[in-house]
């Protein structure tokens, strides 16, 4: 596949997948997370629990039920249990989840994610909607994968508002008395990084096929930590974008390339 | 807000005799919400929620509410429209994640009309679960270590076991809470079918109830499922009959979303500004007499076509 033939939503989408591995619990939100999910579960991850906010434990994804929230009727498609909210999320908290998805308007550094406020949040010069169950998953999730689009505006040195917490200040969780879970992966269009474990900084793990390392760092607020050698990331496969095109066929969520 | 004690004086004041309640919905909301309370809506973001009798409130003009909801939808960009709200307390205020932000939100919480505190989802389930169970709070590990306690004022405990730390949920008892059900008995024991949400939390949590339901069916049947009732008529104080009365949203096993009708809100508001909210207000609110008036400006043919799709979703049709 050339680099022209996917667009930058499409391999974000494939890298998420590959990174999800068979028999894993999966709580995830509509769009790109969800697509993710669904192509590993037709790929290497048949056996991949989905689990969302709404309470549905494992749904069936298909294309003509495709969800629009995670409280729509349709994330119930054939589910085998319709729990509450609260049963779901005490599953987080009661670490039976393996993977929690989110995303933000701001991420920083430390991998902290605000959904909630550009600016101050006493005075706000843009009131976003809100936590939902971001909180509850980036804290809560024992690996939180944050998957998004790369602008620069979005990886910001600091956010302006933790409405879900990272590495904090990279003095780590747990002296703050958040003792579970962790910011495990960033992943967008242009690469995947990862975090330092004992700087609790974000990381370029790998890029994608045909992405400097400078491209990257020009549509990022802050600097990622820069290894000596980055890893080149396999292009999606012919399988992979057919999957995703078969899903998702007018690009809704997973945007189509030009 | 309402504290413990008040809550508790009042459930012990209840008349929890099973009569019957079955009325007109602009008398369940003429009696049953007043300016200045706390209302409690059912449901999160999209399915089972009480569009209705949100249309009944903005029509009585009923001022000051201050709204609770885990997730919220249409049915608080409505009353924010409508001018009615003076605080939100939710974890996530706008129309569908489709529709991105509400214009109308940012408009109303922007300028410091409305108040928004804001919690996690978990943290607005616990905190009807509290009120729901009569404790002043429940502990949780969500929001510890976030910003999110800065804005709502949470306070952060020590466990007296292991000395963890947690967030310390404050319980939220509403005045009233209006629940929108598949089923209920004129006694008002209602039955949901599909995810209960923590709507039944939430009919314990409040002073009063009102139940809106697709069907009213007899006491007989609901004693044939009593294994499938959810909230008891004990805690119930009027029941309304209103089919279709979570449209636009969803109602499980029912009907699904109209997009459309959404859709085309939303482009309006995007292309003529929010004081478009005010012509939507007038032509599918105000104008009209009640939910039944309402319903004759959908289109039979999309209701039918949404009736079919959510008998497809319930019963795992195959695409």
């Amino acid at each position: 596949m050339s680099s022209e033939t996917y667009s930058s939503s499409e391999i974000a989408a494939v890298t998420a997948a590959r990174n999800i591995e068979d028999n894993r619990v999966v709580f995830v939100g509509t769009g790109l997370p969800l697509m993710a999910t669904a192509l590993a579960q037709r790929l290497h991850a048949p056996n991949i629990v989905i689990v969302f906010e709404g309470g549905q434990i494992q749904p069936r994804i298909t294309r003509k039920y495709m969800p629009f929230s995670p409280n729509d009727i349709r994330a119930g498609y054939r589910a085998i249990m319709l729990a509450t909210p609260t049963d779901v999320l005490s599953l987080l908290q009661k670490g039976h989840i393996d993977y929690g998805f989110i995303s933000g308007a701001q991420i920083d550094q430390y991998g902290n994610v605000n959904t909630s406020f550009i600016g101050d949040y006493t005075k706000p010069k843009t009131r976003l909607p809100g936590s939902g169950g971001a909180n509850d998953i980036g804290s809560l999730a024992n690996k939180t994968i944050i998957l998004t689009r790369h602008e620069k505006r979005r990886f910001v040195q600091k956010v302006d508002f933790i409405t879900t917490p990272g590495n904090i200040d990279g003095e780590g969780r747990e002296k703050r008395g958040l003792i579970f879970g962790k910011p495990f992966l960033i992943i967008t269009g242009l690469a995947i990084m990862d975090f330092d474990t004992t700087l609790g900084k974000a990381r370029i793990m790998a890029l994608q096929p045909g992405v400097t390392k400078e491209k990257v760092l020009e549509n990022m607020g802050f600097r990622p930590i820069i290894p000596e050698s980055i890893e080149v990331l396999d292009p999606p496969t012919d399988e992979e974008l057919q999957i995703l095109r078969e899903i998702d066929p007018d690009g809704r969520w997973v945007e189509h390339p030009n | 807000m309402m504290n413990l004690v008040e809550s508790r004086r009042n459930a012990e004041q209840k008349d929890h005799s099973m009569r019957e309640k079955l009325m007109p919905m602009n008398e369940a909301i003429d009696r049953f919400v007043h300016d200045g309370e706390v209302v409690a809506l059912s449901s999160a973001n999209y399915d089972r929620i009480a569009m209705a009798a949100v249309r009944e409130i903005v029509r009585q003009g009923k001022r000051n509410l201050t709204v609770a909801k885990t997730l919220c939808s249409f049915d608080v960009e409505l009353l924010l429209a409508a001018g009615l709200v003076k605080k939100i307390v939710s974890s996530w205020v706008s129309i569908g994640v489709v529709w991105g932000v509400s214009k109308i939100m940012r408009e109303n919480v922007e300028t410091g009309k409305v108040e928004f505190e804001e919690w996690s989802n978990l943290g607005m389930n616990l905190r009807f679960a509290s009120a729901a169970m009569g404790v002043p709070f429940l502990p949780t590990f969500s929001m510890v270590g976030s910003d999110l306690p800065k804005q709502n004022r949470a306070k952060i405990i020590e466990c007296p076991y292991s000395g963890q730390k947690l967030i310390a949920v404050p319980a939220l008892f509403p005045h009233v809470a209006i629940l929108h059900v598949q089923r209920a008995d004129k006694c008002g024991n209602a039955i949901i079918d599909g995810g209960i949400s923590a709507d039944p939390s939430i009919a314990k949590a409040a002073n009063r109830v009102i139940l809106t339901a697709e069907e009213i069916v007899d006491t007989e049947a609901i004693r044939k499922e009593a294994d499938k009732v959810v909230i008891p008529f004990l805690l119930v104080d009027a029941v309304v009959w209103a089919p279709f009365g979570s449209h636009p949203y969803d109602c499980y096993g029912n009907y699904d979303m109209d997009h459309e009708h959404v859709d085309s809100y939303v482009n309006q508001i995007e292309t003529r500004g929010i004081s478009y909210a005010q012509e939507y207000l007038n032509e599918y609110v105000y104008s009209v007499k009640d939910h039944f008036e309402y319903l004759k400006k959908i289109s039979p043919k999309k209701l039918l076509e949404a009736v079919a799709m959510a008998k497809g979703i319930k019963h795992g049709w195959m695409e």
